[in-house]
């Protein structure tokens, strides 16, 4: 069980014992939005004591959106609010927050997914290595504990700030814009920020970012996109890492790109390895070309090239 | 997947009402779960009924509405319901698909007091 949100239960599917999708019990309770009105809920309303705050009229409150789609004259509901707002809502203002933040600075913010062991961080670290003259970069990591993976960035000379998430499996927007305001990336940077290694839940939280990069290695399995589909379909690029092992595994490349194509028609494939090198620069191509694009009439734009005369080059 | 923090986040949305439109208790809250949206609802109630308590929405109902995924198919060009993101279209089954909808995650109304 994971002892985060105590999940296991519901949807665990075990192979040949399929079980099926909790029918669950609340179905009698199903507000029956169609009713008419006389033929009034079923629903037990004895709270008769609200008749005053129903009088004030003064708050939200619409009746024909009660539990009956409809307000009884002389049977007391308890007080209907419809307020219709999104759970992740209060994240994705921050991610809102971020965004904005980025794109007045210039910034191309890129959100880096995978499981864990992908070689995210060895990949990272080669790219800030190969690139860091280009541009100016900086790297939010992610990691349930230690600052293992900072140091190993910080190394590299670019500035890095590590975010340990403790009970948490993934990064929010709001530890991301924390982490922003003591990071201070430079105008028309480049941010990586390394995600916890993690295929789900990183999938649901918007951290402000521009796109999210996936890292799968051909040491795991090619069907990883369609057993966690969430988060390929999120990703705007796929990098297959670790290619270089290609020979010894039984690996299908075709199959993988297949698969992820399922789950995200669009999704961009880069095969690459972080340790040979192979491929690396179709990414820094990828990396140049979406951060040009994204400083296109940008004010800050000038000032890149001014500053970094060597880069957005092909 | 991360129940707990979504709790979390439903309680904030359910304190802020309480605020906003003044009541002090609440008794149900239906949310809107779409087929895609990952929620694992038992597991969600259960994070609920921890970070609730002592709460504005102690003991509060959920009621879960379940909303169907919709997807485009290119090919047969119409809307047709998934269960998963990687199906293939019940009609045709081509994979061509764009998922329109199906990831709601929403608390739609409250019953307080």
């Amino acid at each position: 069980m994971c002892t985060v949100c105590g999940c296991g239960a519901g949807e665990t599917r075990v192979e040949g014992h399929e079980h099926h999708h909790h029918d669950h019990p609340h179905d009698h309770h199903h507000h029956g939005h169609e009713h008419s009105q006389d033929h009034a809920h079923n629903h037990s309303h004895e709270h008769h004591e609200h008749s005053i705050i129903r009088g004030l009229g003064t708050q939200h409150q619409h009746y024909g959106q009660g539990p009956a789609r409809a307000h009884v004259a002389g049977l007391s509901q308890s007080r209907m609010v419809q307020i219709e707002q999104d759970i992740l809502g209060k994240n994705n203002q921050y991610a809102q927050q971020n965004r904005r933040w980025f794109a007045e600075q210039g910034v191309l913010a890129l959100n880096l997914v995978s499981s864990p062991g992908s070689g995210k961080t060895s990949l990272l670290v080669r790219t800030l290595t190969d690139l860091k003259e280009e541009f100016a970069l900086a790297v939010i990591e992610g990691d349930q504990e230690t600052a293992n993976d900072a140091d190993r960035i910080r190394a590299t000379g670019v500035p890095a700030i590590q975010i340990n998430t403790g009970k948490g499996c993934h990064l929010d927007a709001h530890m991301v814009g924390h982490a922003l305001e003591s990071l201070k990336p430079e105008p028309t940077s480049i941010l990586f920020i390394e995600n916890v290694g993690n295929l789900v839940c990183p999938a649901a939280f918007d951290l402000g970012e521009a796109n999210k990069v996936a890292i799968l290695s051909v040491t795991e399995g090619e069907d990883k996109p369609i057993k966690y589909p969430d988060m390929f379909h999120a990703a705007k690029l796929l990098l297959l890492n670790k290619v270089d092992l290609l020979p010894y595994l039984q690996f299908d490349v075709a199959k993988c790109i297949e698969y992820a194509r399922r789950v995200n028609p669009d999704i961009q494939v880069l095969q690459v390895s972080a340790t040979t090198g192979q491929g690396m620069n179709q990414w820094y191509q990828w990396l140049r070309m979406t951060q040009q694009m994204r400083l296109l009439g940008h004010p800050l734009a000038s000032a890149a090239t001014q500053t970094r005369p060597t880069g957005v080059q092909a | 997947m991360h129940e707990m923090s979504l709790a979390e986040g439903m309680l904030q949305v359910l304190e802020q009402a309480a605020q906003t439109q003044q009541f002090k208790k609440v008794k149900t809250v239906w949310l809107e779960i779409g087929a895609l949206a990952n929620v694992e609802v038992p597991a969600l109630e259960f994070a609920f009924e921890v970070v609730s308590r002592h709460s504005v929405a102690d003991q509060a109902k959920l009621e879960i509405i379940h909303l169907p995924a919709i997807a485009w198919c290119m090919q047969c060009g119409k809307s047709v319901e998934i269960k998963q993101r990687y199906d293939a279209c019940p009609d045709c089954g081509s994979y061509q698909l764009q998922v329109s909808s199906g990831d709601e995650m929403r608390i739609k109304e409250l019953e307080v007091d």
